[in-house]
């Protein structure tokens, strides 16, 4: 296929760039959640992979049931965000004071919860979601190849969140506070800040953006068992490449790793997955605390 | 640092005693699981020289275990060599290898990050298992029973692997090797220092020493040590799989070492036994015994903080009648606050 006319490479490449950047927006949906929860609460927390997995396996349900993944979406999103704060509310609590070590260990139980809650209700088969037929179409590059319609919808809503979550984050007085609550906790808490709100507010809204990507995620993906341990190892990957703590550093690391993933799949098949890793070491080597990550 | 009490080493050779004696007597599938745990104890052990001792969480533990069980796998899979004088140095100084690169990589950094990239990196070495042709892929591989590794004088082999008895003498005798060897080395003015840097790490700098470098040499020294222990499981097996190196593995040493008591060198050896155990128990009951699991993790982090070795010592401070003049009770706080 790669030998063909030059036309045909260029169309070739676009569309590995174009999937490997829809990747990267997926990543960075759950990265941003995974790198606000250990910037603002100090917490981190192995179980953010499994609200992406949750989210997909609601997506495979309410599709089921509602037969549109819209509304699926509209469904799941809430589902998701209760679920975050239960979980917050009932177990995450526990571990503000605590040392890292513990919570690793507390949500690798949950990770386990997850997984066997997720055998009982929805069984271990690999589940495909349908594409909404809106969506199901193709853009034609060339005589041959096409782009699916649903991939760029992906990036687009993507595009979209982020540009949200900026807003949010640089203009509103809640953003402020996550923004302040990120750099120094105790002033915000002496300044009359209910502190446990906000965390709660965090961790609901990591839930709801992991959650959000493991849906959009799930007609491309398919649904399946380890989805979610697959999902948080690479988003700990963006974390540490772009700093613990910055948005913008989960975007630029999501955005390297989704384009390393996708063109280490086409150059070194064999390799792909460990390339991953040997980019971050670079950078490691590079700055050890990320590309945005305080000294 | 509390210093083991006397108690405890009395009960610990009560253990490697009934431990020795558990064969002559015991049911084949139990003596079996305990060789399981042994190696599993090994494992942990090594483990909490890092984390209950130096205070570098490691997340990635289990990818030294894997390299040494690949390691072994490859000399006798590939290679058709079975003598323990060449298998055994060449898993040490794969291990070590593997533990000096990763380390030196990982103890740049602390905290969160230190536990994501050691995490990172054996996610890493799990594809490469994984994904190379060279290591059998996904299912890894079988080991022929008959080439496991043996150590032989001469014609006369003195010890072989392949046979479950010596096995699980060869376990029982590492098991208290690697004990007495991780009790010399914490005993050590370098096991001060290690110990010193959890504690106060800029203090320890501030004396003049480099500690970069020491937490790097306590990182090779547990990986070589994982290493080792992987070894035994690939022999006690003869079957490795990239599951060794998963990330759950890690996560399951991490559990043990917490679940026993880190910061003792018998609690790791008490949380393989319990962990172990309680696996078999529960799986036999219950089909969703990870669920149980789960929990089970979860209510060990909220309500055993220091693992059954915390809970013992509790135990016997509350047995013990109150000594009159133990100091201020102001000191006592202090204390139990360093803790």
């Amino acid at each position: 296929m790669r030998a063909g006319p030059i036309g045909m490479d260029f169309s070739y490449y676009l569309i590995q760039i174009l999937n490997g950047v829809q990747y990267g927006f997926l990543l960075f949906l759950v990265a941003s959640g995974l790198t606000l929860i250990f910037g603002i609460m100090g917490i981190i927390n192995l179980a953010h992979g499994s609200f992406y997995m949750v989210g997909a396996y609601l997506a495979y349900w309410l599709t089921g049931v509602t037969g549109n993944l819209f509304y699926a979406i509209l469904l799941g999103v809430p589902i998701s965000v209760v679920l975050g704060l239960l979980i917050e509310r009932f177990g995450i609590t526990f571990l503000y004071k605590r040392d890292h070590l513990y919570q690793v260990l507390f949500t690798y139980g949950l990770i386990l919860v997850f997984n066997e809650m997720r055998s009982v209700l929805w069984g271990n088969d690999v589940h495909g979601v349908p594409v909404p037929d809106l969506l199901s179409g193709a853009i034609p590059l060339t005589e041959t190849q096409s782009y699916p319609v649903y991939r760029l919808f992906i990036s687009l809503v993507c595009v979209a969140l982020a540009a949200c979550l900026y807003l949010v984050i640089q203009r509103t007085r809640l953003g402020m506070t996550i923004r302040a609550g990120a750099s120094n906790r105790e002033m915000v808490q002496s300044l009359g800040i209910d502190i446990s709100r906000l965390f709660a507010v965090v961790f609901g809204l990591g839930a709801a953006l992991a959650a959000f990507a493991g849906m959009i995620a799930a007609p491309v993906s398919s649904v399946y068992p380890g989805m979610g341990e697959h999902v948080l190892i690479i988003s700990f990957v963006v974390v540490v490449i772009g700093g613990v703590g910055s948005i913008k550093g989960a975007f630029i690391g999501a955005m390297l790793i989704g384009l390393t993933h996708t063109f280490g799949a086409v150059f070194v098949p064999q390799a792909a997955s460990m390339a991953v890793y040997a980019v971050m070491a670079l950078v490691l080597l590079w700055r050890p605390q990320g590309l945005f990550g305080k000294a | 640092m509390p210093r083991t009490p006397l108690p405890i080493y009395v009960l610990l050779a009560l253990g490697a005693v009934a431990l020795a004696v558990y064969p002559l007597f015991g049911d084949v599938f139990y003596v079996r699981l305990v060789a399981k745990v042994m190696v599993l104890a090994i494992f942990a052990m090594s483990l909490d020289l890092l984390v209950g001792y130096a205070g570098l969480v490691s997340f990635g533990h289990a990818a030294f275990f894997g390299v040494g069980a690949y390691a072994t796998a490859a000399l006798i899979a590939k290679a058709g060599i079975a003598d323990m004088a060449i298998i055994l140095p060449v898993v040490l100084v794969a291990a070590a290898v593997a533990a000096l690169v990763i380390g030196w990589f990982s103890i740049r950094t602390s905290g969160i990050y230190f536990i994501m990239i050691t995490l990172a990196f054996a996610q890493m070495l799990y594809f490469f298992f994984h994904d190379l042709p060279f290591w059998w892929g996904a299912d890894g591989v079988n080991l022929p029973r008959r080439g496991l590794p043996r150590l032989a004088f001469g014609d006369t082999v003195i010890l072989d692997l392949s046979d479950r008895t010596v096995f699980y003498y060869v376990a029982l005798a590492c098991l208290v090797l690697a004990f007495a060897l991780l009790t010399i080395i914490l005993r050590s003015p370098f096991g001060r220092v290690i110990v010193g840097i959890r504690v106060n790490e800029n203090r320890v700098r501030a004396l003049g020493y480099n500690v970069q470098n020491y937490k790097l040499v306590a990182f090779v020294i547990a990986g070589t040590l994982a290493g080792f222990a992987g070894f035994l499981e690939a022999s006690r097996t003869a079957f490795v799989a990239p599951a060794h190196l998963s990330w759950h593995e890690s996560g399951l040493v991490l559990v043990i070492v917490l679940l026993g008591g880190m910061g003792t060198l018998y609690g790791p050896i008490l949380g393989a036994f319990v962990l172990v155990m309680l696996e078999d128990w529960v799986s036999g009951i219950t089909e969703f015994w990870l669920l149980v699991m789960g929990l089970f993790v979860i209510l060990v982090v909220l309500f055993l903080p220091n693992g059954i070795a915390g809970l013992v010592s509790t135990l016997a401070q509350r047995l013990r009648p109150p000594k009159p003049d133990v100091g201020k009770p102001v000191e006592r706080e202090v204390e139990a606050a360093d803790v």
